[in-house]
């Protein structure tokens, strides 16, 4: 918590660093000043693209004392605007999984090679990142807490499944590798709350780690204060739950 | 995507940008998030080339019924100019 008298610092920055078969992709990356250690967090952006709002997330978790990194999983399409990207992604039916689990799985390596890491490292995304956090945390080893909100298309139906995308999620839920926290608003349609019902009784049947978190009034990217989805007082205490299970399963 | 329900298709003309005109080839239709437009979701078209790259692109995103309409006056539109004797004319490119 952040003290009036106390001495406060961060260095942010767009970084490279090797992706998918080794590729080398882009990504910004901040982290609190100081010697540390401090534990990390990849933040991973949604359908929408590597937007402001990714950069603003990865300065916040900056600002509670994680080194924190967001990979550009849209940098083999091309540059420009996040939108005109985002565009392009979206009219692509979005990139396979197969990259996003090598560039996430990279973005994760980079923080473990850093001196001031103290050893542990999460994984946040909302949307389509919200699935892909729960997604990397079970098809990669080296996280120790995974943060899904939202997490459309976790549950797929096979008419759902592309050679982008050929396995739903929910289909890894046993090798889920770390707790989760998962947050959802209960007037979703991408994860509607059966979705979302299918998702935690798969949880519970691997005897998996996991809170749930859903609230009324909310519906999809609650947490997008630009967006008429916004929900404040549901936003804040979403927040204050990430907050709270990063601190108990990465401070130490 | 949240919704992953998107089509594409080859077309020819021409779409003002940023930076003025450009030659469109290929139309982008989805109904998911949109970037503009205040809702979870809409009917999102895109005139790219891809070839001159992502910021190549004349964007509309729309309500359902909006898209509807659109849809219908491009379809009278058509059918008068072909009642009117114009449709080969307006597929020749102009000399």
């Amino acid at each position: 918590m952040v003290q009036t008298n106390m001495y406060e610092g961060m260095l942010a920055e767009t970084v490279t660093i090797h992706g998918a078969n080794h590729d080398v992709i882009n990504a910004y990356f901040a982290r609190p000043l100081g010697a540390g250690p401090f534990p990390g967090m990849v933040v991973i952006h949604h359908a929408p693209g590597w937007d402001e709002w990714y950069r603003e997330a990865t300065r916040k978790f900056a600002h509670y004392g994680y080194a924190a990194i967001s990979p550009n999983l849209y940098c083999r399409e091309g540059h420009g605007t996040p939108e005109d990207v985002g565009a392009k992604v979206r009219a692509a039916g979005g990139v396979p999984d197969v990259h996003v689990v090598g560039d996430i799985e990279g973005a994760m390596r980079y923080l473990r090679s850093l001196p001031y890491i103290n050893g542990k490292v999460g994984v946040f995304g909302t949307c389509s990142g919200g699935r892909n956090a729960f997604f990397l945390a079970c098809r990669v080893k080296g996280f120790d807490a995974a943060v899904e909100c939202w997490g459309g298309r976790v549950v797929m139906p096979k008419e759902d499944l592309t050679p982008k995308q050929p396995v739903a999620p929910i289909d890894y839920t046993k090798d889920l590798s770390c707790p989760l926290l998962g947050i959802f608003g209960n007037e979703d349609k991408s994860p509607s709350p059966e979705q979302v019902n299918q998702h935690e009784a798969e949880l519970k049947k691997h005897g998996k780690n996991y809170e749930f978190h859903r609230y009324d009034g909310a519906g999809h990217g609650f947490f997008y204060y630009d967006r008429p989805a916004y929900r404040q007082e549901q936003a804040v205490d979403g927040w204050k739950k990430i907050f709270a299970f990063l601190e108990k399963h990465l401070s130490k | 995507m949240c919704t992953m329900i998107t089509h594409q298709a080859k077309i020819n003309g021409s779409g003002k940008g940023k930076d003025g005109w450009f030659a469109v080839n290929q139309v982008n239709v989805s109904y998911d998030h949109p970037y503009h437009v205040p809702l979870e979701h809409a009917l999102n078209i895109d005139f790219v080339n891809e070839a001159e790259g992502p910021g190549a692109r004349v964007a509309v995103e729309l309500t359902l019924e909006s898209a509807r309409n659109l849809v219908e006056t491009i379809h009278a539109v058509l059918a008068r100019a072909q009642a009117g004797g114009y449709g080969e004319e307006s597929t020749k490119a102009e000399g």
